[in-house]
């Protein structure tokens, strides 16, 4: 393997969780719903994720679990918010810490046992072609499933009629209510979607990225998720340059450092989030598109009237 | 419903100090940086602590906070042990140095005691470990055994401790290897493990083939044992994270400390001191030497016994400083004040320091 085929390797690895926690995160935006318990809800899908791992000696048991927590603890969130109609702000905040606590117990049996790492697929000749059969065609499968996620959440949004509806109710909840649109149920379901992202990017860093289980794990990945999606100005193809871009600055600041470059190691390690940062300005300098990408009801609170 | 998610905030945020009271018992509280989960320091800590409630059973009762930022957030972490009552509150990093001495001046009853650092009040004592004699055997050890004559080191932060065990590795190398050579890759966090497994890989792709870490997660273990390499462990022993990879690993034994401070103040001889301990005292012990042949070994025991007698000191001249200049002459060892206040590289170490 050369130099460039694992540096390749490792953003890819890096960027996989913050892509697939930020499409997530994406959809639910986009319907209107602003739920900042990214971080707890990645964390349990972690925990979960290891656990159901490290029990039944099946990767696989352990991503469809960390789903399956994720969706559960945004199925939390969504009866808070979603009708209950308490502060989307506060309780995504409260989501967070609750992840981050219920994670804990949960994992606490777990610290310190070995875990079970996803197989990298492996396909003759075509994984070992030169340069990219590493990168195109020998990683694990969470990375294909980020990239099919990345094309299915564009077309989705904005080639689907479903897509057109969920941003409607994003836009301006009221009038598609007005127009019968089910603003609550389309919601819900995205609330869900955004859950089972996080739970499943919450699961790639427990069963791929280190695969073993330590409390607060995530440090910060669920935030930096948060932040790709306003920064991306709610459009997936930017998440994904976002999230790659934050990936390669990450290993290349690491890269840089072990040759000894001398640029001071407290810079480069803000590096990733100043580049993203930029470049993300950059390319979202556009105020009438970006205005047009907003979904001006994010956050806002819906009680329907009858 | 407001009320209801404000009880669910604020039960989620004393759940965080689990905690029990009693009028005459001896409270202690410890401020801890990361998870007791984390298998590595915090982890180490929170053992000393329980050794602390096993010894001392009814006369102690302990509360812990975990997760606790350096910086602003400690000193309110500090303040609210010391508000509910703890007498002796054990500050278990080095960034919490300040916010420790700014609350000792609040409470001037209560005992405090900081980890890694340099200031002291009267009720402020400082206590430190001297890792960096366990990171000499390991340049030892890693000199003997590397193939490509390169080792890969993660450190957390520039501060002395860490760069204290730079330098002891970097010797130990040197006594075997006059050309051995380290990488450097500061992760500036203590406990990240996704980071940590980064650099690990970062080190190995550029050719590293021992991996030694000065951050508190096993990450960079586990990838060392995925690319097949040989590691040392830090803090604990994480044998079970690379059963063929651990070469050694440097355990912070804390708990002998713990209560016999906490003893000091229930007998009321609680006095403030800075004391600097290792191999002799106890406090920094060696996890089993394995995966190595006997001979690589048979060195590493004999360093570990010359240090803990007194009579090898891993700052020990004739020393020159990574720019070339004379730091020690020949026989002449560094002071405790130069080892804890270190901020230079010695000679050999490619990496430049960040200031």
């Amino acid at each position: 393997m050369t130099m460039f085929e694992a540096i390749l390797l490792t953003v890819a690895t890096a960027a996989t969780p913050l892509l697939i926690a930020a499409l997530g995160e994406l959809v639910v935006e986009r319907s209107g719903v602003l739920n900042l318990g990214v971080e707890g809800m990645m964390i349990m899908g972690a925990v979960c994720g290891f656990a159901a791992a490290q029990q039944t000696g099946s990767a696989w048991i352990g991503m469809f679990a960390g789903i399956l927590a994720g969706a559960a603890s945004s199925l939390l969130f969504g009866f808070l918010t979603l009708t209950l109609v308490t502060n989307q702000v506060a309780t995504g905040l409260a989501l967070t810490l609750l992840g981050l606590g219920a994670s804990a117990m949960i994992g606490e049996t777990f610290v310190g046992l070995p875990g079970v790492k996803m197989e990298s697929l492996y396909i003759p000749f075509l994984t070992d072609l030169p340069y990219v059969g590493k990168f195109l065609f020998g990683q694990d499968p969470i990375f294909y499933i980020s990239i099919l996620l990345t094309i299915g959440v564009t077309w989705f949004l904005f080639k689907t009629r479903a897509g057109l509806t969920l941003r409607a109710v994003g836009d301006n909840h009221t009038s598609a209510h007005a127009l019968g649109v089910p603003v609550v149920r389309i919601r819900y379901l995205a609330v869900l979607f955004g859950g089972a992202c996080a739970g499943l990017a919450g699961a790639q860093l427990s069963l791929v990225y280190v695969p073993q289980w330590v409390e607060n794990m995530t440090a910060g990945r669920g935030w930096i998720a948060l932040a790709l999606v306003v920064f991306a100005s709610w459009r997936p193809w930017r998440i994904f340059a976002g999230a790659y871009l934050f990936g390669a600055v990450s290993i290349g600041q690491l890269h840089a450092q072990a040759l000894g470059i001398g640029i001071p190691s407290q810079f480069m390690s803000s590096l990733p989030y100043l580049a993203t940062i930029i470049v993300l300005v950059l390319i979202s300098r556009n105020k009438r598109l970006t205005l047009m990408n907003t979904p001006t009801s994010l956050g806002k609170p819906f009680v329907p009237d009858r | 419903m407001k009320k209801l998610m404000m009880a669910l905030t604020m039960a989620a945020s004393f759940a965080l100090a689990g905690s029990a009271h009693a009028a005459d018992k001896l409270k202690v509280g410890f401020i801890y940086i990361g998870p007791p989960g984390d298998f590595g320091w915090t982890y180490q800590h929170d053992q000393g602590r329980k050794q602390l409630e096993k010894e001392l059973g009814d006369k102690v009762e302990t509360t812990f906070l975990e997760n606790v930022p350096e910086g602003a957030d400690a000193e309110r972490a500090i303040e609210r042990l010391a508000r509910s009552g703890n007498k002796l509150i054990f500050t278990t990093s080095f960034g919490y140095m300040d916010a420790t001495v700014k609350v000792a001046q609040k409470f001037p009853n209560v005992k405090f005691e900081h980890a890694t650092g340099y200031k002291t009040a009267d009720n402020v004592a400082v206590y430190n470990s001297r890792f960096y004699e366990g990171r000499y055997v390991q340049g030892v050890i890693a000199a003997k055994l590397s193939k490509t004559g390169v080792a890969g080191y993660i450190g957390s932060f520039p501060i002395p401790e860490v760069v204290e065990g730079i330098n002891s590795f970097m010797l130990g190398a040197q006594s075997v290897n006059p050309n051995f050579k380290i990488k450097v890759i500061w992760a500036n966090s203590w406990f990240d493990p996704a980071k940590e497994a980064d650099a690990a890989k970062a080190l190995v792709d550029q050719g590293v083939d021992i991996i030694t870490q000065h951050t508190d997660s096993t990450a960079p273990m586990q990838v060392a044992s995925e690319r097949k390499i040989k590691a040392f462990g830090q803090a604990s022993d994480m044998i079970k994270f690379g059963p063929e990879t651990q070469l050694t690993s440097i355990v912070d034994n804390w708990g002998p400390y713990y209560v016999e401070r906490a003893k000091a103040v229930l007998d009321g001889t609680w006095k403030s001191h800075n004391v600097f301990e290792g191999m002799h005292e106890g406090l920094v012990v060696m996890a089993p030497y394995t995966n190595m042949p006997d001979d690589v070994k048979k060195l590493a025991e004999e360093t570990q016994a010359k240090i803990t007698s007194g009579e090898l000191k891993p700052f020990t001249g004739p020393i020159k400083k990574q720019d070339g200049s004379e730091w020690l002459k020949a026989g002449e060892t560094a002071d405790d004040k130069t080892i804890l206040s270190m901020n230079f590289y010695v000679a050999g170490v490619d990496d430049k320091l960040p200031q």
